[in-house]
């Protein structure tokens, strides 16, 4: 992806970030996560149905690429199965890793393609997947 | 000033976070290199030549420190691994057998973690209260709030002499007196200050002083515990273990030796304290004064040339030390914090570990500017550069 592209898809996400509100809803799955390393902190709240993401929620406080990314996740994964959700999230822990991945699954998420450039803010985009795992790990739990 | 003494200040960058940590003169590096690499031995075992010279340097250091803070005695430094560490010491060793459930701690809304969980977690245990005196409006702690916020419960006040946001300085030597006259300890987080000012402990009247080295040009990893005489005699030992036992026999049977050791377990921080001693040496060449006017003056600088720049806030518009927490308009202070650093500059972004101030200023997140006096003018002109041009932040930001 090209670098102007990249930023433009960024910056759009962080100046509006999809869903970024409260909840309130209890029917959601809220998780907090945050970073030890920096001040990136983000409430998720996820709400399934019938094995599939039907919405997802954020709120709290978060640098431009941890929001970004995070309104990016959203995008992505609302509508997806489980196992769709578990393949995006690793394919994006791959790229951020710097290992292989398939690039045709992350679309827009391809926007932190470089971000392993910057070891300081690898943590900032892969924060929101970090909450998400953990909505995974919940949701096992449950079942 | 001083800048060749510094290695770290060799290198292409700025430096403004030093209220989290200093940089460290040659010399404190060549102290403890000169230990590690030519006398070292443990302590208390004077048998032979090294081991010997080592008890002298540490000790040596304990009455440099007692020089620098002007305590009665050096009996009454206790050297820890830090701030963080003595302020535990003296809630968990004191305070802990002498509170009861009805009695109250103060502290503020602008206290450090570390002067803060102490005293969550010792009025869950004793069942006391933590209490907040109010701040005014430029979060200032006044003579007249404190009387306000003193009932005949209080037994502890507990608070920073200069804060590591707002970076005001507090009037200790007035809370002291007045506390005294009604029976209420004082214990003061000098974390922030005694680096930066000169210290009197006896003039201040205070019941406790901790401070960390590092945050003053010394090593990191140690720290030291003051306390008057009469009251570091009534605090329990936390660790018990080598060093700090006169003989035991027994259960029943444990005697523990004199002021200070007893409250130094195990084997200390040998390194460190022989740095500090050092940096203590290094900083008193200087001059404390000398030190705290330059601070004051490069303040000065920064806020005339900040507050002219329409998109930034400066949060502590008011500063008794050389903190400056602010905030870019619009922009994350994080985001910030790693704009600058694409150009070298090093300053901090978040809650600086003051994590209930969000509640008294309003916001949560800032950048802070925290000067020494090895920073410059030239410094904060090109930090200026840097901050003025918005659209700039805003496109280098990512």
């Amino acid at each position: 992806m090209d670098e102007f592209v990249r930023r433009e898809i960024i910056m759009e996400h962080y100046q509006n970030p999809r869903n970024k509100k409260e909840c309130h809803d209890d029917s959601y799955i809220k998780v907090n996560t945050s970073n030890a390393s920096c001040i990136d902190n983000l409430d998720i709240f996820v709400k399934i149905d019938q094995g599939k993401i039907k919405d997802i929620i954020f709120n709290g406080e978060a640098c431009a690429i941890s929001t970004s990314s995070c309104s990016i996740m959203i995008e992505s994964l609302i509508g997806k199965t489980i196992p769709e959700v578990q393949n995006f999230i690793e394919n994006f822990e791959h790229m951020v890793n710097e290992e292989p991945y398939q690039e045709e699954i992350l679309k827009e998420a391809l926007a932190y393609q470089e971000i392993y450039k910057q070891n300081n803010r690898k943590n900032c985009a892969l924060l929101p997947y970090k909450g998400m795992r953990e909505i995974l790990k919940k949701i096992k739990e449950d079942i | 000033m001083n800048r060749e003494d510094f290695p770290m200040l060799q290198k292409e960058i700025i430096y403004l976070d030093n209220g989290a940590t200093t940089f460290k003169p040659q010399c404190v590096i060549d102290a403890i290199v000169d230990y590690y690499s030519n006398y070292c031995a443990n302590a208390h075992r004077g048998d032979y030549d090294i081991s010997y010279h080592v008890d002298e340097q540490y000790e040596l250091t304990r009455e440099k420190v007692q020089k620098f803070i002007h305590a009665k005695e050096k009996e009454e430094i206790v050297f820890t691994s830090g701030d963080t560490e003595s302020l535990n010491m003296i809630a968990r060793g004191f305070f802990e057998n002498i509170l009861e459930k009805e009695d109250e701690i103060l502290i503020t809304q602008s206290e450090h973690a570390s002067n803060v969980l102490p005293w969550f977690r010792l009025a869950k245990k004793i069942g006391c209260q933590v209490k907040y005196i109010p701040l005014d409006d430029q979060h200032y702690v006044t003579m007249e709030n404190v009387k306000k916020s003193i009932t005949p419960h209080t037994k502890i006040i507990s608070l920073a002499y200069i804060t590591n946001v707002i970076g005001d300085k507090r009037p200790i030597k007035e809370i002291c007196q007045y506390a005294h006259e009604h029976n209420i300890f004082v214990v003061v987080d000098g974390a922030q200050s005694v680096a930066h000012k000169k210290t009197d402990v006896q003039d201040l009247d205070v019941d406790f002083l901790v401070f960390s080295a590092h945050k003053m040009c010394g090593p990191t990893g140690v720290g030291v515990l003051y306390g008057k005489r009469e009251f570091l005699e009534e605090l329990e030992p936390i660790n018990l273990g080598g060093g700090m036992n006169e003989s035991f026999d027994s259960v029943d049977e444990v005697l523990l030796k004199p002021l200070p050791t007893r409250l130094e377990a195990g084997t200390p921080n040998i390194a460190g304290v022989i740095g500090l001693g050092a940096a203590i040496d290094y900083l008193t060449s200087i001059g404390m004064e000398k030190i705290e006017d330059y601070e004051q003056h490069l303040r000065r600088y920064l806020v005339d040339k900040m507050i002219k720049i329409p998109h930034i806030d400066i949060i502590n518009m008011e500063s008794d030390s050389a903190i400056v927490a602010f905030n870019v308009e619009g922009i994350f202070s994080q985001d910030v914090a790693y704009y600058l650093n694409k150009y070298n500059i090093c300053l901090r972004a978040g809650n600086h570990c003051a994590k209930i101030l969000k509640k008294e200023v309003g916001v949560t997140n800032t950048c802070r500017i925290s000067l020494y006096f090895y920073n410059t003018e030239e410094e904060i002109d090109e930090l200026i550069d840097l901050l003025k041009d918005k659209e700039k932040i805003w496109k280098e930001m990512l």
